[in-house]
């Protein structure tokens, strides 16, 4: 039978492993993924547990795809209660450790309690042992996969690993597996450092059974060149994601010194096209790599030209590096860029929220609200390259009082800091933006707002929003499957049909996030790649489940709102400013400084804004609190949640 | 002209895609462990070398073989395994110079490329063009003209050293 794949639960305190099979009726109501790591977070995590406390869960999984045939189906997704915001903590990476996970017998691990000292777990065809991991502490991500690899002498283990950061309890640490693939969002890799928990170790030869092989394989070659023959996907494989680089700093969209500027003015030195050049001549002119099983080979591979760290390997870098480490701090150096990619991927850290939490700590020094008291001599003004490295490494070892500040996360450090401090943070519920400028665009404004892991431009982004697509278009993309005759507008900069742009956009990404498939396969970049009327078919053909489009739409609703039931049961309110859905007063207030003749001079209007969400909330059946009505948990199912079937 | 299954590791951005269809296609299943193609892999310096069965002419896993189990395809001229044949005593496997013959725990038995009977998945999926299913001649032209246009450059440059 397909979809025979199990679900570990692993006590580290008490060493005990417990393993059970799904049943697939759960299947049918969460799918798999991040949709039943929803409901394994909203049933395990006790209410109001301490983030890095042995009660937490941490959750691993592959998707309901992943190590079948269909393409591009290997993203990991981690959950747990996050350190950093206290709320939903989610992170997805992708590379080759999900469908090794699969192979090796498992779909999802449930990690609770915390190990007396360092400890990885060793997942091998069907047996789970948990190991010393002693000699690993204290070791980079990198170093610590291959020294995995050589004491179990076996090159093909994939492992999920911490780095330094995850180690030291920095709130944003990444979890990490390969060289870069980061679950990087919402500190799942201080989770793992709080249960002294260096990595997770799979290898697997097992048959992942496929339900129609024939069709199955097939259908892939069908699916995939759908998905190559999309021009934004032919680019990416060429220049990965900093392919959006230049367009969005031209029009006025990217975050520059913080808040200040909407568009950075050295965007040139650090282009994609600058860095391709780079890595041709360090690499070769195929110097593209990819995930398991995927023909978009989105990311880049260099090798450092200069300074201090010449010579290092590493790949990408992301758009988000290009914003942590041009755009933020001013730095318009490519040396800077891959060297600060490089010491996010070895201590296992959040580019973009340690991006922007120097950024945001550079601002305070402009205002003096930081001096080089706090900073303890280091020059931390905008466009210093020296000082931006040195922080990234103060930040991952916790060294030093504002190193040591900043690593505890933007909400708890203002509070620290003091003074005003908080006002010039850009975060929501306590994560920091990316490196995106919003405030031209209403649409994407209500989605980091209302993103359910925080800031967040990968939970419901309508990025298509920006190509200006014609009504007609849209009303096809956005009218199924579920129908949809309210307004929708071609127009970026308007706020009527955002909303439901927004909701159909989340339901998508949970859909993904559940099937374990990319999201550059997905209506996220390009408006022809496949969504709910293509799913069907490819889940068919790989586990035999039937599903009709609205049935993925209901279960993805369904997920969405278990995140909202666990958000809401730890503290978030509509308009609380540490952690509502709302933004922080600068969107509304200053206006953009640069950029194209629709951006500049742009800001949210209040007003609008909060009509934006009462319309958010009503797509979803939430009243105006935003919690999810009676009707709607009964619709959906959830009205005896939680039920603790597994 | 016979084609043959040509590799060019430059190419490869080491996805693995060529493992799951060869797996699905062959077992039906998807297990990387039962591919024919695997790519070996040295991720810290970015290289990604797809290996396959060459269908040697002096084949050793044939000459090997000691119940004559390994025959060549009359039609397509690569080797197979006949697995009426086959005692799964692996003898191909330890003597394969490129580790390209497979033992299949489940059916204890040894498996090799087949080249898919003359559709090779594994080059109709590859985008990059990584793997190719080409007659040997034209390899021969196009590395030719590869390693000439790098001489000829060397050579350009040494002039102008000089």
């Amino acid at each position: 039978m397909a979809l025979d794949r199990k679900i570990a639960y692993i006590n580290l305190s008490t060493r005990e492993v417990e393993i059970k099979p799904i049943p697939l009726e759960m299947r049918k109501k969460f799918i798999g993924g991040r949709g039943m790591d929803a409901y394994l977070l909203y049933n395990h995590a006790p209410e109001g547990c301490d983030p890095l406390g042995p009660e937490n869960p941490l959750i691993v999984s592959g998707g309901l795809l992943t190590a079948t045939c269909a393409s591009a189906t290997a993203r990991t997704h981690v959950m747990a209660k996050s350190p950093l915001t206290g709320l939903l903590g989610s992170c997805n990476m992708g590379g080759f450790f999900a469908p090794e996970l699969a192979w090796a017998g498992f779909h999802h691990l449930v990690i609770t309690g915390k190990a007396d000292k360092p400890v990885y777990l060793w997942i091998h065809n069907g047996d789970i042992e948990i190991r010393d991991a002693e000699y690993l502490w204290g070791k980079n991500s990198t170093d610590t996969q291959w020294a995995i690899r050589n004491e179990l002498d076996d090159q093909e283990v994939k492992s999920m690993v911490i780095g330094q950061a995850g180690e030291n309890l920095v709130t944003y640490a990444c979890v990490m597996t390969g060289i870069k693939n980061a679950g990087g969002r919402t500190g799942m890799g201080c989770v793992m450092g709080s249960k002294n928990l260096k990595a997770v170790a799979v290898r697997g030869t097992m048959d992942v059974k496929i339900a129609h092989p024939k069709d199955a394989l097939e259908h892939n070659k069908k699916f995939i060149d759908q998905i190559t023959s999309a021009k934004v996907n032919q680019i990416q494989g060429a220049l990965g994601t900093p392919f959006i680089w230049g367009a969005t700093n031209c029009w006025g969209g990217v975050r520059t010194r913080n808040f200040q500027y909407n568009q950075m003015e050295y965007a040139d030195e650090i282009e994609p096209e600058a860095i391709d050049d780079i890595a041709t001549e360090t690499m070769g002119p195929h110097h593209m790599t990819g995930c398991f099983g995927c023909q978009v080979h989105c990311r880049a591979q260099y090798k450092i030209q200069s300074g201090l760290y010449a010579g290092k390997y590493d790949e990408g870098p992301e758009y988000t590096s290009l914003g942590a480490f041009g755009a933020e701090p001013d730095c318009k150096s490519a040396e800077t860029v891959l060297t600060g990619n490089h010491l996010v991927n070895q201590y296992g850290v959040d580019n973009l929220e340690i991006g922007s939490m120097i950024a945001w700590a550079m601002e305070l020094y402009e205002l003096g609200i930081l001096t080089q008291k706090e900073t303890e001599g280091i020059d931390l003004r905008f466009g210093n390259d020296e000082a931006l490295l040195q922080m990234v490494h103060n930040i991952c070892t916790r060294t030093g009082w504002l190193g040591n500040v900043l690593a505890d996360g933007g909400i708890p450090a203002a509070e620290k800091i003091g003074k005003n401090s908080f006002d010039y943070l850009i975060q929501v519920k306590g994560m920091n933006n990316l490196h995106s400028d919003e405030r031209a665009t209403p649409g994407l404004a209500l989605n980091i707002a209302t993103a359910s892991r925080g800031s967040d431009h990968l939970r419901s982004r309508p990025a298509i929003d920006l190509y200006h697509l014609p009504e007609p278009v849209l009303r096809k993309i956005y009218g199924s499957p579920v129908p949809y005759d309210g307004p929708l507008s071609s127009e970026h900069t308007e706020y009527i049909g955002k909303p439901w742009q927004v909701f159909w956009q989340e339901n998508v990404y949970m859909a993904v996030d559940c099937l374990g498939i990319c999201k550059y396969h997905t209506v996220f970049l390009g408006a022809t790649l496949p969504n709910f009327e293509d799913w069907p078919e490819v889940i068919y053909y790989n586990t035999g489940l039937e599903f009709t489009p609205k049935e993925i739409w209901d279960a993805a609703e369904r997920c969405n709102n278990l995140e909202r039931l666990f958000n809401l049961r730890e503290g978030l309110t509509r308009n609380d400013p540490k952690k509502g859905d709302t933004l922080n007063h600068r969107y509304f207030d200053e206006p953009c400084r640069r950029g194209a003749p629709d951006v500049i001079g742009k800001k949210i209007d209040r007003d609008k804004f909060n009509v934006m969400i009462d319309e958010f909330y009503d797509h979803h059946g939430w009243d105006k609190e935003g919690v999810p009505t009676s009707e709607t948990l009964q619709r959906l199912g959830l009205e005896n949640e939680p039920t603790r079937l597994l | 002209m016979e084609k043959f299954l040509t590799v060019d590791a430059d190419k490869c951005t080491g996805c693995r895609l060529c493992e799951q269809v060869c797996s699905v296609m062959h077992e039906g299943v998807s297990n990387p462990a039962k591919s024919r193609i695997q790519v070996v892999k040295w991720e810290q310096e970015g290289v990604y070398i797809p290996v396959i069965c060459k269908q040697c002419e002096d084949a050793p896993c044939m000459n090997v073989c000691p119940v004559r189990a390994i025959s060549r395809d009359p039609d397509f001229g690569f080797l197979k395994v006949d697995q009426e044949v086959c005692i799964g005593c692996r003898s191909c496997v330890g003597i394969c110079p490129f580790g390209a013959m497979g033992y299949n725990p489940t059916t204890r038995q040894v498996f090799k490329c087949d080249l898919c009977g003359g559709d090779p998945q594994c080059v109709r999926f590859c985008e990059v063009n990584a793997v190719e299913f080409v007659p040997v001649d034209r390899v021969s032209a196009q590395k030719k003209r590869r390693g000439a246009a790098r001489q000829s450059a060397a050579e350009r440059q040494a002039t102008a050293l000089g």
